[in-house]
């Protein structure tokens, strides 16, 4: 009767891959942004600040940039919050804020309070532009190339860690590579 | 003291919840009938506790209460009283609380519902669902505890993330959950037949009304998350094989065989083991389903935040619980000997391949999800499965299952054949064929192949399906509510499979020049270029055009797509104009100005989406309406008759 076992043995198959994944999921990067090599959706925002200046992406062509989402809403951006403001500081790469689904006096607000590391900030209450970036949650970041390529997509807070281990890296070789 | 309170009375369920497990499953295995009786009052007790719980979070959500963490990290004193409540449900630990209180509700609802049943039977029922219950409460308690106090509290919370800010999704979790939870009491059914080493046709009388209602709170649940996702994210589809949408159609897919299988098992008493194993499957991918979202294995958008512990928490859970249920079935299942055969033409068979296709369904979307992570572990790179290997795998085994419905429900048991039915099902067949190319290629243009065949089969199963209640009708036999459930589902499914066809097939979407006055058709509708005017607004300038939608001749809607410039930048972008008609998609956007007056327009006419959740939603109905067939009402007043010369005070203390 070994056949009434078999469930029972494809189970434990299934926890061994489960554990596995769990092990590896801090690293949250299984599965991939389709949109990783590919040019970066355009978009142009009103800007947070002042809805009569919009924000776009193709006045950023030739620069490296990362594209951070992020909304007061979000438990996981506060935390981030003072690491980009650190990054903002070296000045090795511009921040651009999409600031997704929120309010914007909430906004201005919550940058008075802790500081903005963002030099522009797009503004996108209704989220549709975040779904042409397919942005599943905040905080999410894109890095893109000075050829409009996004090149690396990091899902949830980065942490000084994170910015060491998966940004730097990339940006230096990159910015090596293009002789900036 | 409300939310210690709350957290005190869920430290009382667990207590509850271990007694209730414990009496239940070793009050009859030791034949100690006080201990089987003491089952009662321990779900009686649990389900006090766990609504006090609950009652007490969602009072510190009313009351604004920000000195509890879950209320200040997901409310505010800016939200509207409806979305205060919904918050309760908002985020991890109150949807687990929401998770444990429905298993409460369930539990209560199969103590009433087992009261008729044997006594060791029912006890045994309920002792699994305790077990259920310890493992949630636990890790609730340890991992995910709702009440935890903020020193200092804050002044105001954070607010309800603004995606959940929706009706949809307010009702969307408490709908999917019911259906999730349904499902552990069909598990608990089978934990106790395994338990007690026997199972009759009986018990799959007793279970089937579970198995179905569970099964159509599941679909209803699917269907809101699904219209959701449509109109909120940008109208583009209706399934994405988002992980998270595959861990809930998963277990409805194995709910779905299980509901058949219990059919058979009813019937002729076939098919044991195997329907044992689709109960204990179906809530193990529920539970598996649940550690995907909240372990953080798996990204997407439904995705809790992953904290270290719960992921751990959850897979030890899942080891203990189905690994008991699946080594208890190795152990168990070879006595459950079937009592007969039947031929290769009976219903029986049919009903075999409609569970080897369903169970094969499920099985290629859970090899989908696994191969991410399975393709990482032995460092073949990262891997990113979608629609273009779920589709055609989904389509495979799903085509098969369509076309042998039809005959599947006019074959005979055990013997075989049609029983004269087979020329009116041809007839049917003919019938469906006449519509299915005339829609394909009549009301549609530019059909493949698969489209007039799908929607052939689409009709052919609405058909076949009115056959049985027809002839009954015409003969004056009454038409047994079971089914009739069975003819809506059916129904249900067919219009689900013409939408779905309609939508993939016939999305008609093109650009267009016209100048004003002129028209141009698409799908069906003619768009008739009005006027174009200038539109002033804070930051942009732009023009909006007027185009008038008829459908043969008669006036349907007036849409106003948008063209914006803004000024600083000279960037353009366009606002379409969506419109819902007949269950079909209409949508308009303004594209260039082409000079001399003419502009390019992209036309898009997504026809009879709607009935793509109207057909899902007929579908959870004709399962509702089977569970209140006269045979269950009628069979437990009988057993009642039956039991009742067994020793008195048997109904609790």
């Amino acid at each position: 009767m070994i056949r009434y076992f078999a469930p029972l043995a494809v189970f434990a198959v299934i926890v061994v891959i489960f554990a596995f994944g769990l092990h590896q999921a801090p690293r949250k990067d299984l599965v991939p942004s389709p949109l990783i090599g590919k040019p970066a959706p355009s978009f142009t925002l009103p800007s947070l600040a002042n809805p009569a200046t919009p924000v776009s992406n193709a006045a950023l062509r030739g620069h490296w940039y990362l594209l951070n989402v992020w909304g007061t809403w979000c438990i996981s951006c506060r935390i981030e919050s003072p690491e980009l403001l650190a990054i903002a500081r070296t000045g090795v790469v511009p921040l651009i804020g999409l600031d997704w689904k929120d309010s914007r006096s909430a906004a201005i607000r919550y940058l008075k309070q802790r500081g903005n590391p963002y030099q522009q900030i797009a503004f996108d209450p209704g989220g549709l532009e975040a779904i042409h970036w397919g942005v599943y949650g905040a905080p999410e970041t894109f890095m893109v190339n000075p050829q409009g390529i996004i090149v690396y997509k990091y899902i949830g807070p980065i942490t000084p860690g994170a910015w060491a281990r998966d940004f730097l890296p990339r940006l230096q070789a990159g910015q090596a590579v293009s002789g900036s | 003291m409300i939310p210690e309170l709350g957290e005190f009375a869920l430290i009382l369920a667990l207590l509850l919840a271990v007694l209730q497990a414990f009496f239940g499953i070793a009050g009859p295995a030791l034949g100690r009938d006080r201990w089987t009786a003491a089952v009662i009052p321990a779900v009686a007790g649990q389900f006090v506790m766990i609504s006090t719980a609950m009652g007490c979070l969602m009072t510190a959500f009313i009351d604004n209460d920000f000195s509890v963490r879950y209320v200040a990290e997901n409310s505010n004193s800016a939200l509207p009283l409806f979305y205060r409540i919904a918050g309760v449900w908002g985020a991890h630990s109150g949807s687990l609380l929401l998770w444990i209180f429905l298993l409460g509700c369930w539990t209560l609802a199969a103590a009433f519902g087992t009261a008729r049943l044997p006594r060791n039977f029912a006890a045994r029922v309920l002792g699994v669902l305790g077990t259920v219950s310890i493992g949630f409460l636990l890790y609730t308690l340890i991992t995910s505890n709702p009440f935890v106090r903020l020193d200092p509290p804050w002044a105001d919370g954070m607010g309800l993330n603004p995606i959940l800010q929706d009706p949809g999704l307010v009702a969307h979790p408490p709908v999917l959950y019911t259906g999730y939870v349904g499902l552990a009491v069909a598990f608990a059914f089978a934990g106790a037949a395994l338990l007690e080493g026997r199972l009759d046709r009986e018990w799959a009388r007793w279970t089937r009304p579970w198995a179905t209602s569970a099964w159509a709170f599941l679909t209803c649940g699917i269907t809101l998350g699904s219209w959701w996702a449509y109109y909120t994210l940008g109208w583009g589809g209706f399934w994405f094989w988002d992980p998270v949408e595959n861990a809930s159609f998963m277990p409805w897919l194995m709910g779905t065989a299980l509901i058949h299988s219990l059919a058979v098992t009813e019937k002729r008493g076939l098919f044991k083991s195997w329907t044992l194993l689709l109960a204990v499957l179906g809530f193990s991918l529920s539970l598996i389903g649940t550690f995907l979202v909240r372990s953080g294995v798996l990204i997407s958008v439904h995705s809790f935040v992953a904290s270290p512990g719960r992921g751990e928490f959850i897979l030890t859970f899942l080891v203990i619980m189905i690994g008991a249920a699946l080594g208890l079935y190795a152990w168990r299942a070879p006595q459950m000997q079937s009592e007969a055969g039947f031929e290769l033409s009976a219903r029986e068979s049919f009903l075999l391949f409609n569970n080897i296709l369903l169970v094969t369904a499920c099985g290629t979307i859970f090899a989908g999800e696994m191969a991410p992570i399975i393709s990482l572990a032995l460092h073949l790179g990262k891997l990113s499965v979608g629609p273009p290997y779920f589709d055609p795998t989904f389509l495979l085994s799903m085509l098969p299952l369509l076309v042998l419905l039809p005959l599947g429900i006019h074959a005979r048991w055990k013997r075989g054949g049609l029983g004269g039915r087979g020329r009116t099902l041809l007839i049917a067949l003919a019938a469906a064929a006449l519509i299915g190319c005339a829609v394909a290629f009549g009301v549609f243009t530019g059909a493949g192949i698969l489209a007039p065949v799908s929607m052939t089969l689409g009709a052919w199963i609405i058909l076949a399906s009115l056959i049985d209640p027809i002839d009954r009708l015409r003969r004056r036999i009454a038409v047994p509510r079971a089914v009739l459930g069975m003819t809506v589902a059916h129904i249900g499914l067919g219009v689900f499979v013409i939408a779905m066809t309609a939508v993939q097939g016939f999305t008609a979407e093109q650009d267009v020049a016209l100048t004003r006055g002129m028209s141009a058709r698409d799908g069906g509708y003619t768009f008739q270029f009005e006027r174009i005017k200038p539109v002033h607004g804070p930051n942009y300038g732009g023009a909006e055009a007027k185009i008038l939608v008829t459908r043969h001749g008669k006036p349907v809607t007036v849409m106003y797509p948008q063209k914006r410039t803004y000024w600083v930048q000279h960037m353009v972008t366009t606002h379409s104009a969506i419109d819902i008609n007949g269950g079909s998609n209409i949508l308009v956007a303004l594209g260039q100005n082409l000079g001399d007056g003419r502009w390019s327009f992209r036309l898009q006419v997504r026809p009879l989406v709607l009935y793509i959740w109207i057909g899902a939603l007929i579908m959870a109905a004709g399962g509702l309406l089977a569970i209140t067939d006269r045979r269950y009402r009628i069979a437990a007043e009988r057993e009642a008759a039956a039991t009742d010369p067994l020793p008195a005070g048997g109904s609790g203390p």
